[in-house]
Order: structure tokens, then C-alpha cells, then sequence
């Protein structure tokens, strides 16, 4: 179970030579007196997969909107690519919002679209043009995902899983060089969960897509992280390969991975 | 002690956050001039803006209009009659409904009906990240969203004014000359003379500023809308109300600035 994914993979990763992509530095975010981030530090290099888990309301949603500049921090720097995010104006994140996607935790589809024109928008919104090119790339992300049959429903006729599915494809389509997943696998049965692991990794090995995947599912953090960063109390606890978090002798790690509960009655 | 502090502090806070939100919208102001600058419009938008606000709001501005033109002309009619005026309600009604009540009772109408829609709309996305969504694929809500419904709102307001008058004068003139056996041609001739293009145009220019005060109002509701569906519930009521009252005092000062303009009753 701890076998790694993939023989490239920690090679990417704890190669020397491998560049940077995203770098958080001491990362401060409070939501009026609730102190959320107190400090996160984290790099994650081109080509990398990293698992981010941690308990419910730790602030992983909260962290990865700040890659992208959803959010702006209170304290701290983060750069992408090179790009100092959390110092650009709203107008200026284009090319950084052209590098990295995201999937929302909600899918965050867009009501009045049906599931083909919400996976086509990227493209179009990117500039891509002709039609077929279009109809093309969004039934391949749809595939990908198993939900080429749904093409013309509207979200809110879809399941939590299916809108859960047609956010990874709106996400992918694009073929952004970093997709940042706010918990794929949750509403999923097992076998679509597979699918999407399968398919997280497939973009890493062809695409050399760079991902975030916030998941508090532990099956598929083995299958797919490279690194797994563990956010605990507003920092992060734990960041390691999935080999030594399962050797980690933290309890916390242990009784976070195990589905261990400390409230005693 | 405390209470009286309180007192003492509330007209001070309430100016404050009467300043933090002219700053609010003046802000989403700037940003949409950024946007008309950037030169793209989103004409299929435009349009698609165009059909609900508009021709969605036909109906509604009609009747309104009508029964206005309709019910001034009944009261203005019996009360100039004692006086042997009955001729000049034609005058009268055409004058107040192509410089006050078309405009205005337009623009409530619609600050309801446009007003909560746009309110109701965006916040609705903006508390399902659907706007946080088009912000991660690089495209500016205020472009997408508000720009859009502004453009429509420009272009369809002060047809919709005109159609509000027109119905108006209508209904003003089959009450008059189907009510009380006024000759039609009487009526018409008063009305011809004394209505001008002055105050046709007066009717219109309201209903121009009246569709972007109701679009910068309502769609920064939408986009400021928090805590789901109660914040967007909560969102849409200001909308409409904030819209409806600053209208009627835009309307006011409007009033004063385009007389001098368009002096009242000049050929
Ligand atoms: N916009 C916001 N306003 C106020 N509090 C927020 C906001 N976003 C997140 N929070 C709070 O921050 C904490 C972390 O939230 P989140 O990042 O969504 O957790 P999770 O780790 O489950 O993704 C939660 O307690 C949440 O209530
Ligand atoms: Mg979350």
C-alpha cells in the first residue's frame, strides 16, 4: 500500500535540481477573531503531487484560495511560478489564473450552463476558437471523468458526485500546468473515486501537471501523493512522503490516518 | 452611561457606514469604467440582458403607465372643469408624465422587478463560488456580470420611459374623450402644443440615469452577498429598497438640473 505510485515520482520531487512552482511563506489568515493559518510555510516543486489532509475547518480550502489569489493573506508572500500573487491587483492575475485551476469544494458550476457549456468555458474564456477543437477537448475531459453521457443537464439536475465530476472536468480542460483539487473523491462511490485517481495521475505522467489535492480520503492519498502535508491547528503539522507519514509515530498523524477519535465518553 | 455614549455615537457610526458604502460603490464604479475601456463587451450577453430586462419589463411599464395617465386625468379633469380649463388636461397630463411620473413610476417598477433580479442573481453565485469560479478562470466578475446588465439597462430604459408615457397619454386620451365626451380634437391640439421633444427627452435622460443608479445598486448587493440564502434574501430587499429611495432623490436634483437645461414650457 505504501509502494510509491510511480517510479518517477519521488525523483521529481526530492530531485535537487527540480524548480520550485508554488512557494507559501509564513502564511497568517484570520477571519475575524478565529486565527485560521498561523504561519504555513510549504514549497511544492513543477511536476509534483502533494496530498493535503488535516480535519475538517483546519484551513485547507483557506490555503489553497490563497495560491490562486482568491484570498489574500494577512501576513506572508506566495509566489507561483515565479509571480509574487499577493502582490498583484485583481486585473492582474490573468496569467497566473492561466497556469493554475481549480476545483471548488462545491464544484461551483455555473447554474445557468449545462455540463458541456460549463467544461467549454475555460476554453473559450482562454480564447480558443474553433468549434470543434471546443467539442473536442470537452468531451475527452468529460470521458476522463465518466460523464460523456450527461452533456446536456443542467447542474442542478446532477447528483453530488456528478456536479462533484463535471468540476474536475471544467478543471482539466484547460490543460493548466497546476490543478489545485478542493476534495475530489468526497461524494464519490469507490470505483469513481478510482477513476479520478487514475486520472490525476495519468495528467501528472502525460501532461507533467503539477496538483493539490485536498482529500481526507487516505486510499487514494497512498495512490496518488508524492508528498502529503497534514494542516493541524493552522499549520502544517506533517510534510513527508506517504511512506514516512504511515511510519510517522506522531499521534496526531496517526490518529488523523487510523480514523482514531480522541473524545472519550 | 454607556447607552448615552452609544447615542452619542450612533449618528457618527451610522455616517461612517454611509461613507465605507458610497466608497463601495464607487470603487465598483471605477472598475466597471475599467471594463467598458477594455473594449470587450460580450454583445451575446448584451443582448441576452437586453431580452429579460427589457422586453421582459414591457408589460409592467405599460400597465403602469396607462392607469397613471389613466386615474390623473380622472382627478385633473373634474377639478380643471370647475374652472372651465377641462381643455388643458391634455397639456397637463403630458407634461407630468414625460417629466416626472413616466420616469419615476418606471424606474420603481423596474428597481422591483430588474433591481431584485440582478440582486438575486449575483449573490446567488457569489454564495456558491460561482463567482470566485469565473475570478480562477481569469475572468473579472464585474465583466461578466455587471457590465453585461449595464449596457442592457442603458439601452432599454429610456425606451421602456417612453413606453410608460406613451400609454400614458394613451389611456389619458380615451378617458377624456370616451369618459367625458371631450372632443378628441381639443384635447389633442392642447396636448400637441404644449408637449415638446424637450419633455419627451427630459423623460428619457431620467430613465438613462435611473438604469445605471439600479445597476450599480443592485448588482453591488449581489456581488457583496454573504451567509447564503439569508444574505441573498437580505441582499435583494436593499436592493430594491436602496434603489427605490435613492431614485427618488436622484429625481429631485435631476429635476432641478434639467429644467435649466430644458426650461418648462419654452418652444
Ligand atoms: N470567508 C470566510 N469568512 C469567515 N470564516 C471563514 C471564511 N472562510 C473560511 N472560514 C473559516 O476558516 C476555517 C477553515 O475553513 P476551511 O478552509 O473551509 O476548512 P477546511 O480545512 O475544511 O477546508 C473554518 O473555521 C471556517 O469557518
Ligand atoms: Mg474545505
Amino acid at each position: 500500500m505504501a509502494a510509491a505510485p510511480s517510479s518517477m515520482h519521488p525523483a521529481v520531487a526530492q530531485s535537487a535540481s527540480a524548480e520550485t512552482f508554488i512557494e507559501l511563506r509564513g502564511i497568517h489568515k484570520h477571519f475575524g477573531n478565529q486565527e485560521v493559518l498561523c504561519g504555513i510555510d510549504l514549497k511544492l516543486y513543477h511536476g509534483e503531487t502533494l496530498c493535503v489532509i488535516g480535519p475538517s475547518g483546519e484551513g485547507k480550502t483557506v490555503m489553497i484560495k490563497h495560491i490562486i489569489g482568491l484570498i489574500q493573506p494577512d501576513e506572508g508572500d506566495i509566489f507561483v511560478a515565479g509571480m509574487h500573487v499577493n502582490r498583484l491587483h485583481e486585473r492582474e492575475m490573468a496569467p497566473i489564473r492561466q497556469k493554475v485551476s481549480m476545483l471548488f469544494q462545491g464544484a461551483a458550476l455555473f447554474d445557468r450552463m449545462t455540463v458541456e457549456e460549463n467544461v467549454a468555458f475555460p476554453l473559450l474564456e482562454s480564447g480558443v476558437c474553433d468549434r470543434n477543437e471546443i467539442k473536442q477537448r470537452v468531451l475527452e475531459a468529460l470521458t476522463a471523468v465518466d460523464l460523456d453521457d450527461h452533456l446536456d443537464k443542467y447542474p442542478t439536475s446532477l447528483s453530488g458526485g456528478m456536479r462533484k465530476r463535471a468540476g474536475i472536468a471544467r478543471a482539466i480542460v484547460a490543460r493548466s500546468e497546476c490543478i489545485l483539487y478542493d476534495e475530489p473523491n468526497s461524494g464519490l462511490d469507490p470505483i469513481g473515486s478510482d477513476i479520478i485517481d487514475q486520472m490525476i495521475l495519468r495528467m501528472q505522467r502525460r501532461y507533467g501537471v503539477t496538483s493539490i489535492i485536498v482529500t481526507h480520503d487516505m486510499r487514494s492519498v497512498f495512490k496518488i501523493a508524492n508528498r502529503v502535508a497534514m494542516l493541524y491547528r493552522g499549520k502544517i503539522h506533517f510534510l513527508g512522503t506517504p511512506a514516512e507519514l504511515e511510519a510517522s509515530p506522531d499521534p496526531i498523524v496517526q490518529d488523523f490516518i487510523n480514523g482514531h477519535s480522541n473524545i472519550t465518553g | 452611561m454607556a447607552t448615552s455614549a452609544g447615542l452619542l455615537t450612533l449618528p457618527g457610526r451610522t455616517f461612517l457606514h454611509f461613507l465605507t458604502y458610497l466608497g463601495q460603490l464607487t470603487a465598483l464604479a471605477t472598475e466597471l469604467l475599467i471594463a467598458v475601456r477594455s473594449g470587450v463587451w460580450r454583445l451575446k450577453l448584451v443582448a441576452r440582458q437586453i431580452v429579460e430586462i427589457g422586453y421582459g419589463s414591457q408589460a409592467v411599464v405599460i400597465v403602469t403607465g396607462a392607469f397613471t395617465g389613466a386615474v390623473f386625468t380622472f382627478q385633473s379633469y373634474a377639478k380643471f372643469k370647475e374652472f372651465g380649463f377641462e381643455t388643458t388636461v391634455g397639456a397637463v397630463v403630458s407634461v407630468a408624465l414625460c417629466r416626472e411620473l413616466g420616469p419615476v413610476l418606471a424606474g420603481l417598477m423596474v428597481a422591483g422587478r430588474v433591481g431584485a433580479a440582478m440582486a438575486a442573481d449575483i449573490g446567488t453565485m457569489k454564495v456558491t463560488e460561482q463567482v470566485d469560479a469565473l475570478r480562477v478562470m481569469g475572468v473579472h466578475p464585474v465583466d461578466y456580470l455587471v457590465l453585461p446588465r449595464f449596457l442592457a439597462m442603458m439601452i432599454s430604459m429610456p425606451f421602456l420611459v417612453a413606453e410608460s408615457i406613451s400609454f400614458g397619454l394613451i389611456a389619458s386620451y380615451m378617458v377624456t374623450s370616451f369618459g367625458y365626451d371631450m372632443p378628441s380634437s381639443w384635447y389633442l391640439t392642447h396636448m400637441i402644443d404644449h408637449t415638446n421633444m424637450e419633455d419627451l427627452s427630459i423623460g428619457m435622460i431620467k430613465g438613462f440615469v435611473f438604469g445605471m443608479l439600479i445597476t450599480l445598486i443592485s448588482c453591488h448587493q449581489g456581488l457583496s452577498a454573504e451567509n447564503g440564502a439569508v444574505g441573498v434574501g437580505a441582499g435583494t430587499t436593499r436592493a430594491v429598497v436602496i434603489s427605490s429611495l435613492v431614485l427618488l432623490i436622484v429625481n429631485f436634483f435631476l429635476s432641478i438640473l434639467l429644467n435649466y437645461a430644458f426650461p418648462i414650457g419654452s418652444v
